[in-house]
């Protein structure tokens, strides 16, 4: 077994971070009661200027003249964790979640994204993309690599004798021990896990409980480690939420793009697709927008769910500023990729056909972009349809049919035409009211165009234009 | 004789002038109809490029020219976009002529969006044809085509009205159709060549 561990030591700041479009400006996250307000996280440009975690908002604000603050919301918290335990879901199949922290069993995935250094640069593509910052280390349990992780980032153990050796210059303090044992460790003189490993396991437990030793085990892998295999869940569901209002829809976009890009990541971590979802835009005393985004198949490339969702939502008009936005996708449909032949003569940079089509129908409308085919149906009317649900005729047309159709036969004008074939007697339709009865003729115009015509059975006159032999 | 120069070598380096130009690469795009083919200086459509066709009237034999191009790319498993036509293309008049249908969309769009759908469809690269009918064309519109036509190296068709041949057109080919007395493709202009002054006949569009 081999777990890496991702750890993300400002989960709840890149999670505010990365709603907002990239700024130098300093951020921090408070938490605490309303009269001991303290800063929980600060912003690389926060903590240059002297601010730290744990300050009291009062010292930070004697600091700093001007940040902006946002408060710490530890289920936003919670909510950016399993998105992202989702992501590593798609490069392995065994994913747990550790405080600040995502572990996942890559012993297996290594055959595919392998090996180490090319699966780790994947890793951190992906996260550097996501927006959040992390730290990664590779060890044989997943207690280890948490450690490690935190000790050393990039570090990668891949044999159990290596893993002690590796261990041992870690300070106590940093080893994720049960909480109190640390602080009397290190009062013991205890400051490395060397020594702590190095100490008779009785007497440990003796003096500080089952918990350390236990700890101890499942560190060097003595212990198989109890941990709760991370599950996706079969609906996405993201909300985003802004301190500001926001007025244009222009300015939507940069969070869109994030949110249809946190679902890119979650589906393929599931190996799912989506067809259809919804974006929701929250008003401050308004009922909300609630804005549709459907597919013709399901999808699952970031650009191009960003694409669709962006189209349908400029043709918005907001009636209010929005204050947040979320991203519903409560069916998830199995993804099936579209086969491309290696052969293909299309161009390498071509863009995709569906994502063309729904560009289309994105700017267009809904039913824009439509396929024809025949129908069984005899009465020209309706012998074609774009509709999917109806049937495909299964026979060749052998009967002589115009190039374009008119949707509505319109009386021909002009002087009576030469006639070139026909009549062709079309007498059907009696079985759903739609009857008719009509000799179909070709015939050139006085301009020598080519027309289908008809006229009623016997004559020849009052002639109808129905199509061109164009 | 101080210095020798092979003979070749300076006519590959094109530094001889020799009194005709340099044969035009073929066109792989044949029109479908011979006669056509050898009137064209490419023996075929121009590649990666728009080609105009001038109408006096719909329905004279727009498609016809047309059909037998789309007929062998949808076989191939081509695609072609058909954006904005004047009447509903009918599935068993194309068929006829050999075209596969599922390989063929219709777009439908305003008539202030056409050249933008053309020229999103003629960009992509997965398409081999794009086929236009647009109300209102300016000389920068077209040129954007022409341009989209060579990025995407896709085959443009823009329909317009007879009208309009007196502008001036960026296109590489253009033709136009003459229904009386018989139909007839007369070629206005080409690039790579002086336009033949020989109206091209077509076969009628219901034989």
């Amino acid at each position: 077994m081999l777990w890496a561990c991702v750890l993300l030591p400002q989960l709840a700041l890149d999670g505010v971070l990365r709603r907002r479009p990239p700024s130098e400006e300093p951020l921090v996250l408070v938490s605490g009661p309303a009269q001991q307000r303290i800063v929980h996280a600060a912003s690389r440009s926060a903590r240059a200027a002297g601010l730290y975690r744990g300050q009291s908002l009062a010292a930070a604000q004697a600091m700093l003249h001007r940040f902006a603050m946002v408060d710490y919301d530890a289920s936003d918290e919670a909510g950016w964790h399993r998105l992202l335990a989702a992501w590593a879901y798609r490069y392995s199949g065994e994913v747990g979640l550790l405080t600040h922290a995502v572990v996942l069993e890559v012993s297996r995935s290594l055959g595919l994204f392998g090996p180490w250094p090319r699966f780790e640069s994947l890793l951190r593509e992906d996260l550097a993309g996501l927006g959040f910052r992390h730290r990664i280390a590779l060890a044989p349990t997943p207690q280890a690599a948490y450690v490690l992780a935190g000790a050393h980032d990039g570090m990668a153990v891949t044999t159990p004798p290596t893993l002690r050796s590796a261990l041992a210059p870690v300070a106590v303090a940093h080893a994720r021990l049960p909480d109190g044992a640390a602080h009397a460790l290190s009062s013991m003189g205890i400051r490395t896990l060397g020594q702590l490993l190095a100490m008779p396991r009785a007497g440990l437990q003796r003096r500080f409980g089952a918990d350390l030793v236990l700890q101890l085990d499942r560190l060097v892998g003595e212990q198989p480690s109890s941990m709760e295999s991370f599950r996706p869940s079969d609906a996405f569901e993201l909300r985003m939420e802004w301190a500001h209002e926001i007025e244009h829809v222009e300015a939507l976009m940069f969070p869109l793009r994030r949110l249809t890009g946190d679902l890119s990541a979650y589906l393929a971590g599931r190996d799912g697709g989506v067809q259809r979802f919804e974006v929701v835009l929250e008003h401050r005393n308004m009922p909300a927008t609630r804005v549709p985004v459907g597919m013709l198949a399901a999808a699952r490339d970031a650009a191009l769910l960003f694409d669709c969702a962006r189209g349908r939502l400029e043709r918005v008009a907001l009636p209010q500023p929005v204050v947040a936005m979320q991203l519903l996708a409560p069916d998830l449909p199995p993804f099936v990729p579209a086969g491309r032949d290696l052969f293909d003569a299309r161009l390498a940079n071509a863009m995709p056909l569906d994502q063309l089509r729904e560009r289309l129908r994105s700017r267009l409308g809904e039913h824009a972009v439509q396929r024809l085919h025949r129908t069984v149906d005899p009465r020209p009317e309706r012998a074609q349809t774009s509709s999917p649900h109806v049937a495909k005729a299964p026979w060749p047309e052998t009967r002589l049919r115009p190039a374009w159709l008119l949707e509505s036969p319109l009386p021909l004008r002009g002087p009576p035409p030469e006639i070139l074939a026909g009549p062709e007697r079309i007498e059907t339709g009696w079985w759903d009211g739609g009857d008719m009865r009509r000799d179909y003729y070709v015939v050139r115009t006085a301009q020598g165009q080519c027309a289908w015509a008809y006229c009623p059975p016997g004559k020849q006159g009052a002639w109808m234009l129905h199509g061109w032999f164009a | 004789m101080g210095q020798l120069v092979a003979l070749n070598t300076l006519i590959d380096t094109r530094q001889v002038w020799q009194g005709r130009a340099a044969p035009l690469p073929g066109s792989n795009e044949s029109t479908g109809w011979p006669a056509l083919d050898v009137a064209l200086p490419t023996g075929g459509w121009p590649e990666h490029a728009m080609t105009e066709i001038l109408l006096p009237v719909d329905g004279v034999g727009e498609l016809q020219l047309v059909l037998p191009t789309l007929a062998r790319m949808t076989q191939a498993a081509r695609q072609v976009m058909v954006i904005s036509p004047p009447y509903l293309p009918c599935v068993a008049g194309w068929e006829a002529r050999g075209v596969v249908m599922s390989h063929v969309d219709i777009v439908q769009a305003a008539a202030r969006d056409v050249l933008w759908a053309a020229e999103q469809c003629l960009r992509s690269g997965s398409c081999a044809a794009v086929l236009a009918w647009p109300q209102q064309a300016d000389d920068r519109a077209l040129r954007r085509l022409q341009v989209a036509a060579d990025t995407g190296k896709a085959l443009a068709f823009v329909f317009r009205d007879v009208r309009h041949a007196v502008q001036a057109s960026p296109a590489s080919l253009r033709l136009e159709l003459e229904s009386q007395p018989a139909p007839r493709v007369r070629i206005r202009k080409c690039r790579g060549g002086n336009p033949p002054a020989q109206a091209v006949p077509l076969a009628a569009g219901w034989s």
